[in-house]
């Protein structure tokens, strides 16, 4: 029995709707996201249930290290400059433009004071290997006391976020937590991860 | 568009006839390999959780003495956070932890000190002038614990909606305490801990 063979011809698909889709998923996908900035400290932060949202403008973001080490960073790349002026009349050093510059693009640094203009004057690949000590903030030496009372002056308005890394000793915490009251700031953010609402039934009123 | 293309300029060999002028059928698939390929690295590379926060309150340093107020020590629960993330609690004051059943060692498991938490709330009861539950809980976090712990036992504070609680100092106080409670720890202290 002679089997018809049907040929196959090649089917044209019309790709247009479907690249009009693609193309429009890869514009929302361009435009709404947001580069992972590139942090010189990796904080593997805990999670907890808090919903709220980190602010994104305004804020001051202290970082502890797995290891210890404090970094620091503020928004804005004007507020950093003027920030770092006031610091280097406060101590005494000149930064030139090309430092401040570098300064202003850093989202955090961890680096002792007298250790960053040369810091400062590294270039690109050089920066990023270089081991930042982390800013002391002990009962010797508190050069976060001046960060943030300077940040806070810069920009008034700014906002507190600790983001420490899960195995941080509670020592170090306790010592910024200090830093901050004593400059009478009593409230500020940890920053978590997220993680859900366990089902348990929170004592209600008795009535 | 989509029947334009193949018969495309394959029968206007008749001189005379003119040329039909349809647009020429581009091939489309590349261009969406590259589209998916783009979008594909973006949905990877993007961060679309923003991380979350929690607030801490601490209380004013320069607190006036005389405005501070006073509480039954019966309505007060100690909160230790040791090492290797072992909770230490008790009741009331210091002298009286491990004696009777009062105090444990427990976890931040939801067996552990979160049931201690809601178990302690509704015994010490309710305050129906204030409209608030009669439980103050202190914590006190010593200095080798992790920064994960005072995250995850302010969790539980949300969890177990205790709105009364206070991040104290660890003192050489509280030391003493874990060490009686590591001292009998496993036989007496712990036994009426949840273990499960």
């Amino acid at each position: 029995m002679p089997k018809v063979k049907v040929k196959r011809k090649g089917v044209a698909l019309d790709m247009t709707a479907m690249c009009d889709v693609a193309f429009l998923l890869l514009t929302f996908f361009i435009l709404t996201t947001k580069f992972k900035p590139n942090e010189p400290l990796t904080v593997d932060t805990p999670t907890s249930i808090s919903t709220t949202k980190v602010p994104e403008s305004d804020i001051m973001l202290i970082s502890i290290g797995n290891d210890g080490r404090i970094f620091f960073g503020i928004d804005g790349q004007y507020d950093r400059i003027t920030m770092l002026d006031r610091i280097a009349k406060e101590k005494g050093i000149t930064f030139s433009d090309k430092q401040k510059k570098a300064f202003s693009l850093m989202d955090s640094f961890g680096c002792p004071i007298n250790q960053l203009p040369g810091f400062l004057n590294l270039d690109g690949p050089d920066m990023q290997r270089f081991e930042q000590k982390g800013i002391p903030c002990d009962s010797l030496t508190n050069e976060l006391y001046t960060w943030v009372l300077n940040a806070r002056y810069t920009n008034p308005k700014i906002r507190i976020a600790i983001k420490g890394d899960r195995k941080a000793d509670y020592k170090i915490v306790k010592n910024i937590i200090a830093t901050l009251q004593d400059q009478n700031i009593n409230r500020f953010n940890l920053v978590t991860g997220m993680e859900g609402r366990p089902t348990v039934e929170a004592p209600t009123a008795p009535i | 568009m989509a029947d334009m293309g193949e018969g495309g300029g394959g029968h206007d060999d008749k001189k005379g006839k003119k040329k039909k002028k349809g647009s020429p059928r581009v091939d489309m698939t590349p261009m969406v390999d590259l589209g998916f390929l783009l979008i594909t690295f973006f949905m990877l590379t993007t961060t679309m959780s923003k991380p979350q926060a929690m607030e801490l309150n601490m209380p004013d340093k320069t607190e006036k003495p005389d405005e501070t107020q006073k509480i039954k020590e019966s309505h007060s629960l100690t909160v230790i956070l040791g090492e290797d993330d072992k909770i230490y609690w008790f009741q009331g004051l210091a002298k009286d932890a491990t004696i009777g059943d009062n105090g444990g060692i427990t976890d931040y498991s939801s067996t552990g000190i979160r049931k201690v938490i809601l178990d302690k709330t509704k015994e010490v009861g309710y305050n129906y002038e204030k409209k608030l539950w009669n439980l103050i809980i202190v914590i006190k976090a010593k200095d080798e614990s992790k920064y994960k712990n005072i995250v995850d036992i302010l969790d539980e504070m949300a969890i177990t909606g205790s709105k009364r609680y206070a991040i104290v100092a660890f003192t050489d106080e509280d030391k003493a305490v874990i060490a009686k409670f590591d001292g009998n720890g496993s036989t007496e202290a712990a036994a009426p801990a949840p273990t499960n």
